[in-house]
């Protein structure tokens, strides 16, 4: 049991196409709002596998991709100060600011290092403690009580030299943001890694508000096809509900403790979404009483004056209005060597999933 | 990044595991699961295993597969 292969097996999918070609009866348009749903899509090529009628379309849940230009800015300004080294995951090196990328940065002299986890730029901090260390903390409720469990660790520690700058997001508001906002799917595979931790409770409101089908699977091609079976029934049915297909890893409550950490260290609060705008509490807020790792309030720097606009389409690529190929940019200016936005520079971006699987020399 | 993937514990020293995924070697935070033993899965998140993986609802779901590839 490895919990991989198993979900590989050829003769599942095949009879997973069959029954859902055999079952759909109109159009349907699914919605995966997780980044990691994304890149197993088109790697395993659901998309060929499914009748004319599925589309699937990509939504807002690639962390670098809803990570605001200004964010960016504010690291490579933090690290290019002299006096603080910026220790962060690997994928946010190459995502262009409004001027420069963390790469171009580093290359510039900015102490830039790239880290594991909180915990790795926890250690960092505790062995260099002559250097003000800043993990720039993004991603969702899977990312947010790690950053938790890590700030817990440093309150206790008490280690002065440790800070994060602060981006975690929390996924369900903005599911509600784009529903309100008029994209219109019929059901949504939901992000079955943050419902490991929020419970699949969590997505309740969506066909309860909004009548949509929703499936919380995983990652594999034998679970994304059920997912999509699952997922046509509903609509067929009639019956719209929040269905896990990812038992082996999601339960309608979720992960308590992992929650706890979060709710010890964050609190609900408003989050600018790269391409979706400000959230209402789409996002977490440090609490007061670890409000001393905050780098947003310790450390101040001059951001600057926001270039003019490139024409990257991310924003409505993340709300699922248009797909990479109506950008102009893809593929010709913007490229995964030569990114124009930031769903090009990811593995879990929209635009960088399509260029590696759709386009062919 | 917000990648998890399933990964097999090999060893465990108070809070940090050494964990295994398709024998690549990792460290993973153990905080927010309980009862994790050696041999055990967990889903691995940043370096912090998020949820123990259950082989009962596993083995559910592949039971649920087969049975889809009996019918005619
Ligand atoms: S193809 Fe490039 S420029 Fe166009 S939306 Fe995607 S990332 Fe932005």
């Amino acid at each position: 049991m490895k919990y991989v292969d198993e979900y590989r097996n050829g003769r599942h999918i095949a009879r997973l196409a069959e029954m859902i070609s055999r079952e759909v009866s109109r159009e349907y348009v699914f919605m995966e709002v997780c980044g990691g749903h994304t890149a197993a899509i088109h790697r395993f090529g659901i998309p060929s596998l499914l009748p004319p009628q599925v589309r699937l379309i990509s939504g807002p849940g690639c962390p670098v991709c809803v990570t605001p230009a200004s964010y960016i800015d504010m690291l490579v300004a933090l690290a290019s100060g002299g006096e603080v080294t910026i220790a962060m995951f690997g994928d946010l090196m190459r995502v262009p600011g409004t001027m420069v990328t963390p790469a171009a940065a580093r290359a510039a002299g900015a102490d830039i290092r790239v880290v594991l986890s909180a915990g790795d730029a926890l250690e960092l901090a505790s062995s260099e403690r002559k250097r003000n260390v800043i993990f720039p903390a993004i991603g969702f409720e899977t990312t947010a009580p790690g950053t938790a469990v890590t700030l817990t660790e440093a309150l206790k520690r008490d280690v002065k030299n440790f800070f994060v700058l602060n981006a975690h997001k929390v996924m369900p508001p903005a599911m509600e943001m784009l529903l309100r906002e008029g994209t219109t799917i019929d059901g949504f595979i939901c992000p079955g890694h943050v419902a490991v931790v929020t419970g699949s409770s969590a997505f309740d409101f969506i066909p309860r508000r909004y009548g949509l089908a929703c499936v919380v699977t995983g990652f594999e091609p034998a679970d994304l096809m059920l997912a999509v079976l699952m997922l046509v029934r509903q609509v067929n049915s009639r019956s719209p509900r929040v269905e896990t297909e990812y038992r082996r890893a999601v339960t309608p409550e979720g992960n308590s403790r992992a929650r706890g950490y979060m709710d010890e260290v964050f609190e609900p609060g408003d989050a600018e979404w790269r391409g979706l705008g400000v959230i209402p509490n789409g996002g977490l807020t440090i609490r007061e009483k670890y409000r001393r790792f905050d780098a947003g309030d310790r450390f101040s720097f001059d951001l600057p004056e926001p270039e003019h606009e490139s024409g990257c389409r991310c924003g409505e690529i993340l709300r699922g209005v248009i797909t990479p190929a109506d950008c102009p940019l893809f593929a010709a200016a913007c490229t995964p060597d030569s990114p124009g936005g930031a769903c090009m520079v990811s593995d879990e971006g929209a635009c960088n999933t399509w260029y590696k699987y759709h386009i062919h020399e | 990044m917000c990648l998890s993937l399933p990964a097999r514990v090999l060893a465990i020293e108070g809070d940090m595991a050494e964990v295994s995924v398709g024998g690549a070697v990792f460290r993973a935070g153990l905080q927010m699961v309980e009862g994790v033993k050696p041999g055990d899965y967990v889903l691995l998140h940043a370096g912090f295993a998020i949820e123990k993986l259950k082989e009962e609802e596993a083995l559910e779901t592949l039971r649920l597969l087969d049975e889809m590839d009996d019918k005619p």
